[in-house]
Order: structure tokens, then C-alpha cells, then sequence
């Protein structure tokens, strides 16, 4: 099977819809069929990789730390938008640290996050064979 | 009459907390609540539209979704934290609910 560029496009914050729980267990699932996978975090979509959720008093599934999950799946490219994360008054602290084993250095953990800029962002869109929108 | 409104989407999806604050009266209030919580962001693209409401009503946040949300420490100021059971007090207490959906 060839390998196809597969981008999951997250736009929506966690919790008031059920978007992004469902884009994350699709990237998990798509994650066994070794594609070449990157995710991308714009407008209320950065949200769901904010730090400290706690989502016992809403009775919630907090599913935040399977995002961290994601580099033993061999996703490693994250990419977040400078743009979306100041526009809500965030910056890239307040963001899950999620980090990949780099097998070609000695297994170094390295960061999966990058955050780019939006003209950054068209330009990772544009490269990919398939978006996947949630 | 006051009354209480309630929002529940995030601002910068959804234009109901900027539509609810053209609306809100002296003595009203506004609760924030699901990803209407966004809302009471400090330094974000709607805090300043909040800011100005706050000089005529009283601005709360459901706490149990501000938590959720992993906010808690990035709340501007002078927003008012309730639990479930002030969201019920907040209902009583006021003549009429809206709910900007």
C-alpha cells in the first residue's frame, strides 16, 4: 500500500462537542495503518491540548493524557497556530508537552509540538494528499 | 426585571456572547457555561467586550466547566465562579433566564 501525507485538521474545542474525542480515536485507529500522519490545532481546536483539564465535576471523560499516547503511535508531527493559541490569550507553556523517542538518536525524546504560523499552517494543508476535518 | 443570560458556545466560534452582551441590562447578569466558559479568558479577542459588560452586570463562570476546560488559572478578573447549586440560586434570584444557544 503506498503511503499517503494524511493530515487530521482539529478546529473545535473538547467537551461542548464531541469532535475531538472522535478525532482522536480516528488518528489512534489510523495510526496502525503506517500512513504518514500529521495533526494540525487552529482556531478552538488548540483548546483540547491546553494543560490541567479536570473534568471530574462535569463527569466527563478527561481524554487529554491520550494525546500523549501519540508518539508511541508514531505521531510526531503536531502542529499548533501562533495565530489561534494568541487570539485566546495562550501561549505555547500552556500546552501539553508531547514528545516521540527519535530512534536515529539514540531513542532522545524530542518535541512532537511545533507551533507555526498561519501562512506556516496553508502550506502544511497544501502538502498533505488527505485532510481529514473535525 | 432582571435576568439571567446564559451562554454556552465559545466566543470565537460562535457570536452569542457578543450578541448577549448588546442586550444585557444593569442589574442583569451573565453566566458562562459549557464552551460558553472560553468567554471569561483573560487577554483573549473577546476579554475586552467582556470587560466593558462587567461595568453594568455581574459576569459568572460554571466552575465545573471551567476546570474541565483547564482554565482556572487564566480567568480575567471580577469573573465569579459558581458551582451547580449557585447556577440554580443564580435562576431563582433572577426574574427571567435567556439562554443565547
Amino acid at each position: 500500500m503506498a503511503t499517503k501525507k494524511m493530515l487530521y485538521l482539529n478546529r473545535r474545542a473538547p467537551y461542548g462537542s464531541v469532535y475531538a474525542l472522535e478525532s482522536l480515536e480516528v488518528v489512534l485507529i489510523g495510526a496502525a495503518f503506517e500512513q504518514d500522519v500529521s495533526l494540525a490545532f487552529i482556531d478552538d481546536g488548540v483548546f483540547q491540548l491546553l494543560k490541567g483539564q479536570n473534568t471530574t465535576a462535569v463527569g466527563m471523560k478527561n481524554f487529554s493524557p491520550t494525546y500523549k499516547a501519540l508518539g508511541d503511535y508514531d505521531v510526531r508531527k503536531i502542529y499548533v497556530e501562533k495565530e489561534s493559541l494568541e487570539a485566546r490569550g495562550l501561549s505555547r507553556e500552556d500546552l501539553l508537552d508531547l514528545t516521540y523517542e527519535d530512534e536515529n538518536e539514540g531513542y532522545a525524546e524530542k518535541d512532537s509540538i511545533q507551533v507555526v504560523s498561519r501562512t506556516d499552517m496553508a502550506g502544511i494543508i497544501e502538502q498533505n494528499d488527505v485532510v481529514f476535518s473535525f | 426585571m432582571s435576568v439571567l443570560h446564559t451562554v454556552n458556545k465559545s466566543p470565537f466560534e460562535r457570536n452569542g456572547l457578543e450578541s448577549c452582551l448588546r442586550y444585557v441590562k444593569k442589574g442583569s447578569s451573565v453566566l458562562l457555561i459549557e464552551d460558553g466558559v472560553y468567554g471569561a479568558l483573560a487577554g483573549s479577542a473577546s476579554s475586552n467586550a467582556v470587560k466593558g459588560a462587567m461595568a453594568n452586570v455581574t459576569v459568572y463562570a460554571l466552575e465545573a466547566d471551567v476546570l474541565a476546560r483547564g482554565i482556572k488559572g487564566k480567568l480575567m478578573d471580577g469573573v465569579k465562579l459558581v458551582d451547580y447549586a449557585g447556577f440554580v440560586d443564580l435562576v431563582t434570584k433572577h426574574d427571567t433566564t435567556s439562554a443565547w444557544l
